[in-house]
């Protein structure tokens, strides 16, 4: 029987879950006037909506790997959704390819107001070593930063979950840097 | 080596220290009686793609890869400088469509008398008249923005609906557009229109040093990092003719088998997702993030990154290591055990998995469907099985297939790759030979060409490079499995209901971004 397996999976394994990271402020890049209102009520919840524009897919694992048990992000309220006008935050990975370029100003004006961008990775963010090696040419616009407004940058190729995780805190954070 | 394929006797020379990879000059004009004697034989082709090579004193060129009984055949045609053709092969091996259309847009080559002409990678980036991996492609040409206005296939008739999915789906995957149409909740038809992720990748290979082109070429597509890092290695070190130490042969393939161990805990758990059991998510991908996580600890990378390196690896693993690994290897085999019997004792995952998204074996051999998705087609081709290069020589890998096809049978080889990677890791850890991890490459003087050929974790990748006598890259080519089966999920979703194509898509789990280049 499938059910009895499960429970006995479920209490064999426990809790996993480690405590949540702190926000990461350094890796801010524009500090914004917000209501302290909205920042109250963003400090509780979060949602994400995820664009790859272009990135070699890395980044997408570790965003993944976010979903996984270590870092319980739903309890965190942090939650990724399917439409831009359910979310508060972006999340935009890759160097910015033209082929998605209209789709990705499409999502971010898809957005409602108040908003925040994260830009994910060494080519969204065009940082480290890795930021230069798509570079930009016929087929690329090159940092997320170049297309649409962005408030944070989380490098690393690709960033761990808990990097990703401290830039999306920073993000909705009501803390000054 | 004297070969026959049908009634075409060759004369194949094996590249220099390649395994199992011949290559020949072939008159273009004779691809199509050759690749009709491959499919006679039972083969396929695994990649066509196309070079300039004017500035070698020659025109362009048109390149093959070929799949048979005496392995990979890499066949080179010259080409018109003027008006660089050659004949369609689409006709003879369906899976060339795409692959003749990106290289008509990225080089002006064309395949005369294809039935399907229009642009694949090209959106409105650039110009219909300029090709990028043309030698004498002006960049600083502004880039056009017109729309893609892709002349899709409709679909009409008494109920029939359109729904344009993409290109940025609702999760988290790779953008793609997928144009459905449907009578009520059945799919008549799917058509794909891919290339979002285009990052002129084969361009910015030119000019290169060896080095930071293995970095770009394990970002063709992430998720198979190892798999493209060892076959651009593997073509840069038979181009240049050096030789690797032993040790770090045996490293790169434990890279590589770790790297299909992720994978496949990661798409398990998804397809577990993707019926609503999230159970199965949350456990599969315990595993998984505990397996990253010593990855990270043992290699300071947790996907190995940048571990394989032309002439060897980056990093060696002490043998306090290799025993974490094992117990680490041997929990996860136990979990997945554990874990298996669940979903097969699961009625409604079972309910779902089976008879859901069925690629016969027939239309996978017609199509060329490949790797693991194609095993599970009864395609039965693994590298590491039929032509094993070193260490694989000395591993001998139990390749897993299956009949049906179907959703559940892409997972039921997942599951049992799992199990021979996990044996493979800890008999590589068991027979780790001592010595250096790295020697430098032979110095390069002349032009010089080589292909790699990795059995990665979706299936076959192939990087075939050309260095020029300033010892930086001129042509490097990436092949993703992705190409040959994308068009199998157009046709697998075919009489399927809408809401099982995210389960038949995440089952073949492509990639966007390896396509897309």
């Amino acid at each position: 029987m499938a059910t009895h397996l499960i429970l006995q999976k479920i209490f064999k394994t426990g809790i996993v879950s480690e405590p949540a990271p702190e926000a990461d402020l350094s890796l801010r890049v524009r500090e914004r006037e917000l209501h302290a209102e909205i920042l109250k009520v963003f400090g509780q919840a979060v949602s994400i909506r995820c664009v790859d524009a272009g990135s070699c897919n890395g980044c997408e694992l570790e965003i993944h790997a976010l979903g996984g048990p270590h870092y319980n992000i739903e309890g965190l309220g942090v939650k990724f959704a399917a439409s831009p006008r359910h979310v508060d935050l972006l999340l935009v990975t890759g160097p910015v390819t033209r082929n998605l370029e209209v789709a990705l100003k499409r999502t971010y004006d898809a957005i409602p107001e108040p908003k925040w961008v994260v830009a994910m990775g060494d080519c969204g963010c065009g940082c480290g070593q890795i930021g230069d090696l798509f570079g930009e040419n016929y087929a690329t616009r090159g940092k997320v930063s170049g297309v649409i407004p962005v408030d944070v940058e989380v490098p690393g190729c690709p960033p761990t979950p808990e990097a990703l995780l401290r830039g999306i805190l920073a993000a909705v954070s009501g803390k000054a840097r | 080596m004297e070969a026959h394929l049908g009634d075409i006797e060759l004369t194949l020379t094996p590249q220099e220290g390649g395994g199992a990879i011949w290559r020949f000059a072939l008159e273009a004009q004779r691809l199509p009686s050759f690749a009709r004697a491959i499919r006679e034989e039972g083969g396929q082709l695994l990649a066509l793609w196309g070079s300039d090579d004017r500035h070698l004193e020659r025109g362009f060129a048109v390149h093959v890869a070929f799949l048979s009984s005496v392995g990979l055949i890499w066949t080179t045609s010259d080409l018109d400088p003027e008006r660089p053709a050659y004949p369609d092969l689409a006709c003879i091996f369906p899976q060339a469509d795409r692959m003749q259309r990106a290289t008509f847009d990225l080089l002006g080559i064309r395949a005369d008398g294809a039935v399907d002409e229009r642009k694949w990678l090209r959106h409105g980036a650039w110009p219909a008249d300029a090709f990028p991996l043309r030698k004498d492609f002006d960049a600083s040409r502004p880039a056009s923005h017109d729309t893609d206005a892709y002349p899709f296939i409709r679909v009409e008739g008494d109920g029939v609906h359109e729904i344009p999915v993409g290109p940025i789906h609702a999760g988290t995957i790779e953008p793609g557009h997928f144009r459905f149409s449907i009578i009520g909740d059945r799919i008549l038809k799917l058509e794909e229109r891919l290339g979002y992720t285009h990052k002129g990748t084969e361009k910015r290979f030119e000019g290169l040093d060896l080095d930071t082109g293995a970095r770009l070429a394990g970002r063709v597509s992430g998720d198979s990092h190892s798999a493209y890092a060892w076959a651009y290695c593997l073509a840069v070190e038979t181009a240049t003719a050096s030789a690797v130490p032993a040790r770090a042969v045996w490293l790169r393939a434990l890279f590589l088998e770790m790297e299909r161990v992720a994978n496949h805990l990661g798409d398990l758990g998804y397809l577990g997702n993707d019926v609503a059991l999230a159970f199965g998510f949350m456990q599969f991908w315990r595993l998984k993030e505990d397996w990253l996580r010593l990855t990270a600890r043992l290699f300071g990378h947790r996907y190995l990154f940048d571990r394989i390196v032309p002439g060897g690896v980056a990093l060696d693993l002490a043998d306090a290591g290799k025993a974490e690994l094992a117990a680490l290897a041997d929990r996860i085999e136990t979990e997945v055990g554990e874990l298996k019997a669940v979903y097969d004792e699961h009625a409604g995952l079972q309910d779902r998995f089976a008879n859901t998204g069925i690629v016969k074996p027939d239309l996978a051999a017609r199509m060329g469907l490949t790797g693991l998705a194609g095993r599970a087609s009864a395609q039965a081709w693994d590298a590491r099985a039929q032509f094993p290069q070193a260490p694989y020589d000395e591993l001998d890998v139990n390749m897993a297939t299956a009949r049906k096809g179907d959703v559940l049978a892409r997972a039921e080889v997942r599951f049992a790759e799992v199990k021979e990677s996990l044996r493979l890791i800890r008999e590589i850890l068991r027979r780790l030979p001592a010595g250096d991890i790295r020697a430098p490459l032979a110095p390069v003087s002349r032009v010089c060409e080589g292909l790699g050929w990795v059995e990665g974790w979706r299936g076959d990748i192939l990087v075939a490079v050309r260095i020029g006598a300033d010892g930086r890259l001129d042509r490097v080519h990436a092949h993703d499995p992705s190409w040959q089966n994308w068009p199998l999920v157009e046709l697998g979703v075919l009489g399927n209901i809408v809401p099982d194509f995210p389960l038949i898509n995440k089952s073949f789990n492509l990639s966007y971004s390896g396509q897309d280049l």
